[in-house]
């Protein structure tokens, strides 16, 4: 049978500009042809006959797979990788640059729940308004409305505008309106980051029936390791904008750990995985007790180190200005734990010698046990200049971070937070 | 069961037409949001559709009619000035609603398809409801004033309304395509619309400016307001000519304007 998505050769490329702003004001493209009108025409006409070329920046590469009617696949990925971007080209919101994808039947894509939720409408109100956005019939809608509402839970509250909901309530509202959705082709980027567990857990459980009763075929983007293994029985791989591996699940989700970890085993001078201007290169990280200044393998909680963090630029003559390191634990699972960046938390660096190192002082050393890898990236000016994911693996060990002797009973991976309790025995 | 294909450059044709009528009842929705937003939270709620230009007109007609002594082709002057305002203010705030349609919608540009062009359209016909629900004032006075409107002049209101739709739609889509790149259009269009204000009869007739009238001529919104006025109270014989130049001007600009919207469509959600 033939399959009922088929991709070609598909490439997409971004032009990069280095504008900080979030937009480009024709003013600042006048007042740079006013200010140097010579090297703008030079630069003008090199790119006409293409000696220079604009800086590019290809995000996918020579994309090629095909799936199955009824089949769920996963992509998984490390940021950056071309997930998303793959997922915007299928749904139609950008255009690839080369190739060709053909599917059959309607496709609808949850890129983000809640897309066009009008605060100042009800609930009511945005479960029509929210429909006819991902493409149902007004007909439709109506039909589902009282599955809709069931299965939101916010029955009560139909008639509030939806400003004054929760944030759980909305998010609720609006998954029910897109699980309600019936596309031959459902694409998820992740939904599940939202919501509480419990809730998390329902919407697996809708994605798991729409897979089986409907036949219907799901394409879902997760970072969330353990519910696409129980969703997807094959899976993509994907990597700098390349499909490294496509295959069962497991062994796919294997291969993609083995590369986290391989990759932090490579010198980070080495590493090509990066993002960012390039212009300054973060050369090494290591993890330094702050008292006998030992590199560590792990690190127990509570323990006082020093993060060292290597630097090169490639102007030697030249000071970096206004750096601001960043350093970001990342849970196994893919989750946010905790950043820190120089500019959050210490007097500012202003200007700083063209190599050398910064050292990040974390006392009592508040993460709790178990594996984390380090994101890190040297922004200039809000500017980045230079981004590795997976810079680091740390090791976490148990230690006593309160010093009061008492086992942490949280077996999960976070941070521990500095607090102490006190009784109020005047009760009135 | 149907084959979509995804290929890099899209050309416009007629598919684009059948695929703008499949997601009608989009469209239909998003004018209903449009409605609802804009008069939630509001204590008169629709009647501000019929307020402003109202007031507007009772502020013009006391300074531009009784202390200027304004001339009004022997027309009552409030009544002059509301037949150019009604036109006056659906031309401009369809154009500034229409130019501003992609970015305030840009969330959801960025994570779902429908055809873009739904979007200024669902503007202009917002501001098209308003027009008519301030049309009701206009009827009052023209029976307070004793107007009797003759049947040619009921027929062209259609065409001065295509016209005025043209104008603004074409000249809304162009700036709405470039102000997803250039933000600059949002301060220039209010500057530029109040201008041509001035540049319009809507508080003068253009018999005033003389012999330089052919200067507003090139404004297509002459040919509109005047050929109104002509219709509605028979003062003077409607120039056809002029309207056929405002007509053939503000087709052209609709072309120009959709032609380039659709250029520069498929890459909104890359720069908006």
């Amino acid at each position: 049978m033939e399959p009922i998505i088929t991709v070609k050769n598909i490439s997409k490329k971004y032009t990069i500009t280095h504008q900080q702003g979030g937009y480009v004001a024709l003013r600042d493209v006048l007042a740079n042809v006013a200010k140097k009108p010579f090297s703008f025409l030079k630069h003008k006409a090199k790119v006409a006959i293409g000696k220079e070329k604009k800086e590019e920046f290809w995000a996918l590469k020579n994309i090629n797979f095909t799936i199955e009617k009824g089949e769920a696949v996963g992509i998984i990925g490390a940021n950056g990788a071309g997930k998303s971007t793959l997922l915007k080209i299928l749904s139609k919101i950008t255009p690839p640059t080369k190739g060709e994808i053909r599917f059959n039947g309607s496709m609808s894509s949850l890129l983000e729940v809640g897309t066009g939720f009008h605060p100042e409408l009800t609930g009511r109100e945005n479960i029509f308004l929210n429909g006819a956005i991902l493409g149902m019939t007004k007909k439709e809608i109506a039909r589902k409305f009282d599955d809709i509402v069931k299965f939101s839970g916010v029955g009560k509250f139909l008639d509030m505008q939806v400003k004054r909901y929760s944030s759980g309530m909305s998010v609720r509202l609006a998954f029910a309106v897109a699980a309600h959705m019936e596309p031959d082709i459902l694409i998820v980027d992740e939904v599940l980051a939202v919501g509480d567990a419990e809730f998390q857990k329902k919407c697996l459980g809708k994605m798991d029936e729409v897979k089986r009763t409907g036949g219907r075929t799901i394409l879902f983007v997760s970072h969330n390791l353990p519910a696409v293994q129980s969703l997807c029985k094959r899976c993509i791989l994907m990597e700098a904008g390349e499909i490294k591996m496509i295959g069962e699940t497991k062994d796919v989700i294997d291969k993609y750990l083995n590369n986290k970890a391989s990759l932090s085993n490579i010198p980070l001078k080495d590493r090509k995985d990066r993002l960012g201007t390039g212009d300054v290169k973060i050369t090494n990280i290591q993890f330094l007790d702050s008292q006998t200044r030992e590199p560590l393998k792990t690190v127990s909680s509570g323990q006082n180190i020093v993060i060292e963090i290597s630097y090169k630029s490639k102007k030697i003559s030249e000071n970096i200005k206004n750096p601001n390191f960043n350093l970001v634990f990342v849970s196994e699972q893919g989750t946010f734990i905790s950043g820190v960046n120089s500019e959050m938390s210490s007097k500012r660096f202003k200007s700083i010698p063209s190599f050398g190192k910064v050292f990040c002082h974390i006392p009592r050393f508040p993460i709790m046990p178990g594996v984390y890898d380090i994101k890190l990236d040297l922004k200039m000016d809000g500017v980045i200049i230079d981004q590795i994911e997976n810079a680091h693996t740390i090791k976490v060990e148990y230690g006593d971070f309160y010093e009061t002797g008492v086992d942490n009973p949280y077996k999960r991976q976070g941070v521990f937070i500095k607090n102490t309790w006190e009784l109020n025995a005047s009760i009135t | 069961m149907k084959t979509t294909i995804i290929k890099p450059k899209k050309t416009l044709g007629l598919e684009d037409l059948k695929e703008l009528w499949r997601y009608k009842e989009l469209l239909y929705f998003f004018t209903w949001r449009d409605f609802k937003v804009r008069y939630k939270q509001t204590a008169v709620g629709i009647s501000w559709a019929v307020f402003q230009p109202f007031m507007t007109m009772i502020v013009f007609s006391i300074f531009f009619g009784k202390f200027a002594k304004m001339p009004s082709d022997g027309i009552p002057y409030p009544i002059f000035v509301y037949t150019g305002l009604l036109f006056w203010q659906f031309f401009s705030t369809a154009l500034s609603q229409t130019s501003s349609s992609l970015i305030s919608n840009s969330n959801i540009i960025t994570k779902v398809y429908f055809p873009r062009l739904i979007l200024p359209i669902s503007g202009v016909i917002t501001k098209f409801v308003d027009f008519f629900i301030a049309s009701i004032i206009l009827a009052g006075m023209m029976v307070y004033y004793g107007y009797v409107p003759n049947m040619i002049g009921l027929l062209i209101l259609p065409i001065l309304l295509l016209i005025t739709f043209m104008a603004a739609t074409g000249g809304g889509l162009f700036l709405a395509a470039i102000n997803v790149k250039y933000r600059d259009v949002r301060y220039i269009l209010p500057y530029f619309i109040q201008i041509m204000l001035f540049l319009t009869p809507v508080i003068y007739p253009a018999s005033m400016v003389g012999k330089y009238s052919w200067i507003l001529a090139i404004n297509p919104m002459t040919g509109v307001i005047k050929a109104a006025r002509a219709s509605l109270f028979g003062n003077a014989p409607i120039n056809w000519e002029l309207l056929g130049i405002s007509f053939v001007t503000v087709s052209i600009l609709f072309i120009i304007g959709i032609i380039f919207f659709k250029k520069t469509e498929a890459y909104f959600a890359d720069i908006v």
